[in-house]
């Protein structure tokens, strides 16, 4: 395992495209979506409904309903072990989703802990069953016996109480904070190097929130795994994040380190993010919402979609083309045209207002 | 478990007086009974029956009697004696003559439910799974057929069809060579050649219905998280399939017993009639008609019984495959 350190290179997903056609229409679900994951660190992905945060994830996992959906373009490398130590890269994108290979990468190699924990499990089987089913998959040699001894450890380990009997419990007789703990433990029943978490505390109330915020970041640091942490909640990413992608209908308006791009945002849209929460630390001030609403899904936006609801608009220029990316930092890319004829303006605008 | 077969049995007891109570009152409801039908009958063939001799058919029925105090009678003799009573119309006893029906039509009914379940619940999933591909609308367009075409229609054109095509008369329980012979392994063979139309036509009668529930609930559950969680371990898509969401949405079709066999009993009834089968069904049509009360009060009241009975194995059932009704179960007592 020793080149399979810290902050290496895990996954790479390039130029991804999603579309979805409905009968209403295309969705343009993910454009042009490029990110790097590394072990070790934690990507967290925000972003209204509807930005495509959680198909970008979904697109990893295979796990795209499709139809409607379609992987147009792109690739997702992943650099998986081998068992002999080295490195091999797969393209999950040109995998067959239902196939034996991309099989073994779900749920072996990246593990995924859903928004709602109330309906993840099913609820005629026992926890125990549901998730020693993955390990039966994916550890090799193991047995029911195995799998079970498994299975007590894992829940032990994510802090459910007595897991000798919670592994006999159904769903139904956990409480949601105790779900999603055993969700967790099911992602990472097969010590998966990436783990996506698409909203994973949204449908928990805050303490639970922090509990279960704690025990992922503990697992991270026990395990070196990767984590694609997806939320809607600025505070909350903040707070896992090691770098920050920010996502806008389909588009990754920013891209950067967690700190530069919570103290020094450059896309309007960020910005107009930060504003729209309240901060514990800094003085009291207005909140200021952002204008407007969503456009449609279905819409074609010839130039930036988030022209119509940005303070700082040209006209003329961002109604007509879409925005570059660029990068008017080193590792901080921005999609938009204020960064575009000159780096040194990029600069000033983003610290003298 | 045991407390909760045990409890919904108690809670069947309320029940199944109101079933022989409605039972009661249906055969009372036409007017006249079945002295002033035999009366009318004597008419119509030209004897004319004098006011005495009417009188002592009716005192001697029992027809002068309050109506409650001839329900209670009736119950007593089924409780205590297991009587169900005389037949006026055959001249026997009605456990005589649904001793040689009520099997028939048990059989009948039971494997009708079991090849509609055959057929409609691999269609279901067949049909959720491949969403608005050609077979899907192929089995839409029959399962809508099949519920419409009324059954007795479909027996006849089928009957005329099979013996058109085979010379094989698909009428009655035996051919006219075997209807004397005792039973033997010609005899039962030639019995269950009989028996395949009538068991596909009263099959199909609740098929399409029942396709249509199967698919409909597979639908919902596909799209449920759990079954993207399960695919998120990397199950394969058929272990998936049939662990997960056909699991789930096998509930709704096991409460179907409940609501499927009156529909198969009823069903069963013109078929028979068509196809000449001796089962319950073309007994009470008769029994009815003639006002034979007693018979046609004891069929509606055991086809009832049967179909509260069958209820209650399906909520059994329920409850062993699903441990959230056994958990309510448990917590409501």
């Amino acid at each position: 395992m020793s080149d399979t350190g810290r902050g290496d290179l895990l996954l790479e997903v390039r130029n991804l495209q999603v579309h979805f056609y409905l009968f209403e229409g295309v969705v343009q679900a993910v454009n042009d979506v490029s990110f790097d994951v590394h072990r070790g660190r934690t990507l967290g992905i925000i972003g209204e409904s509807g930005s495509g945060k959680s198909v970008s994830a979904q697109s990893v996992m295979g796990i795209v309903p499709s139809p409607p959906a379609k992987q147009l373009a792109g690739e997702i490398r992943l650099h998986r072990a081998t068992p002999d130590g080295g490195i091999e890269t797969v393209d999950l994108g040109r995998l067959d989703p239902r196939g034996q290979e991309y099989r073994d990468v779900r749920g072996g190699e990246i593990g995924m802990i859903f928004q709602e924990p109330m309906t993840s499990f099913s609820p005629l089987h026992t926890v125990g069953d549901q998730i020693g089913e993955a390990i039966l998959l994916h550890i090799p040699d193991s047995t029911p016996q195995s799998a079970r001894e498994r299975t007590v450890d894992l829940l032990r380990r994510v802090g459910i109480p007595r897991p000798d009997r919670a592994v006999d419990a159904y769903p139904h007789e956990l409480s949601g904070g105790m779900r999603q703990r055993a969700m967790i433990a099911m992602a990472l029943s097969c010590d998966p190097a990436l783990l996506i978490a698409d909203e994973p505390t949204t449908a928990l109330d805050v303490t639970i929130e922090a509990q279960i915020l704690e025990l992922i970041q503990e697992l991270q640091d026990d395990l070196n795994m990767a984590i694609i942490y997806i939320s809607h909640d600025l505070a909350v990413v903040g707070g896992v994040a090691d770098e920050v992608m920010v996502m806008y209908l389909g588009l990754v308006m920013e891209h950067a380190d967690a700190e530069t791009i919570f103290d020094e945002p450059l896309h309007p849209y960020t910005r107009a993010l930060w504003q729209s929460i309240p901060k514990i630390d800094g003085p009291l001030e207005q909140l200021v919402p952002i204008s407007g609403n969503i456009p449609s899904p279905f819409a074609v936006h010839r130039g930036c979609p988030f022209y119509a609801r940005c303070t700082e608009r040209i006209q003329g220029v961002c109604d007509e083309s879409p925005p570059p990316m660029l990068e008017p930092r080193p590792g901080h890319t921005v999609r938009c045209f204020l960064y575009a004829d000159d780096v040194d303006l990029a600069a000033n605008g983003a610290t003298g207002e | 478990m045991v407390a909760y077969i045990v409890r919904r049995s108690v809670m069947l007891i309320p029940i199944l007086v109101l079933i022989s109570l409605v039972s009661f009152a249906i055969i009372e409801l036409p007017p006249g009974d079945w002295v002033t039908y035999q009366i009318e009958n004597l008419r119509a063939s030209g004897i004319e029956l004098n006011e005495d001799e009417a009188e002592r058919l009716v005192k001697m029925y029992g027809f002068d009697q309050p109506a409650w105090k001839r329900y209670i009678r009736w119950m007593r003799g089924i409780l205590f004696k297991f009587n169900f009573g005389w037949s006026f119309q055959w001249g026997k006893t009605v456990n005589e003559l649904l001793g040689e029906r009520l099997p028939l039509t048990l059989v009948i009914s039971i494997s009708a439910l079991i090849v509609s379940w055959i057929i409609a619940i691999p269609i279901g999933i067949y049909s959720a799974t491949h969403q608005y591909s050609v077979l899907d609308y192929i089995f839409t367009f029959f399962g809508f057929l099949g519920l419409t075409i009324p059954t007795f229609l479909l027996a006849m054109v089928l009957a005329w069809y099979i013996f058109k095509l085979t010379e094989f008369a698909p009428l009655g329980l035996f051919s006219i060579e075997y209807m004397d012979e005792p039973m033997s392994m010609e005899k039962f063979i030639d019995m269950l050649k009989h028996l395949v139309l009538p068991l596909i036509i009263i099959g199909l009668n609740g098929t399409g219905a029942l396709i249509r529930v199967m698919r409909g609930n597979l639908l919902d559950e596909l799209k449920k998280q759990y079954v993207i969680t399960a695919r998120a371990k990397g199950v394969n898509e058929m272990q998936l399939l049939f662990k997960y969401p056909v699991r789930m949405s096998m509930n709704p079709v096991i409460s179907t017993i409940g609501w499927i066999l009156p529909g198969i009993f009823s069903g069963e009834v013109l078929v028979s009639l068509v196809l000449g089968l001796q089962t319950t069904g073309p007994l009470l049509l008769r029994a009815v008609l003639a006002q034979d009360m007693f018979l046609a009060g004891s069929i509606v009241m055991i086809l009832s019984v049967l179909t509260v009975i069958g209820t209650l194995l399906s909520d059994i059932l329920l409850a062993a495959l699903d441990p959230r009704i056994r958990y309510s179960a448990a917590a409501a007592r």
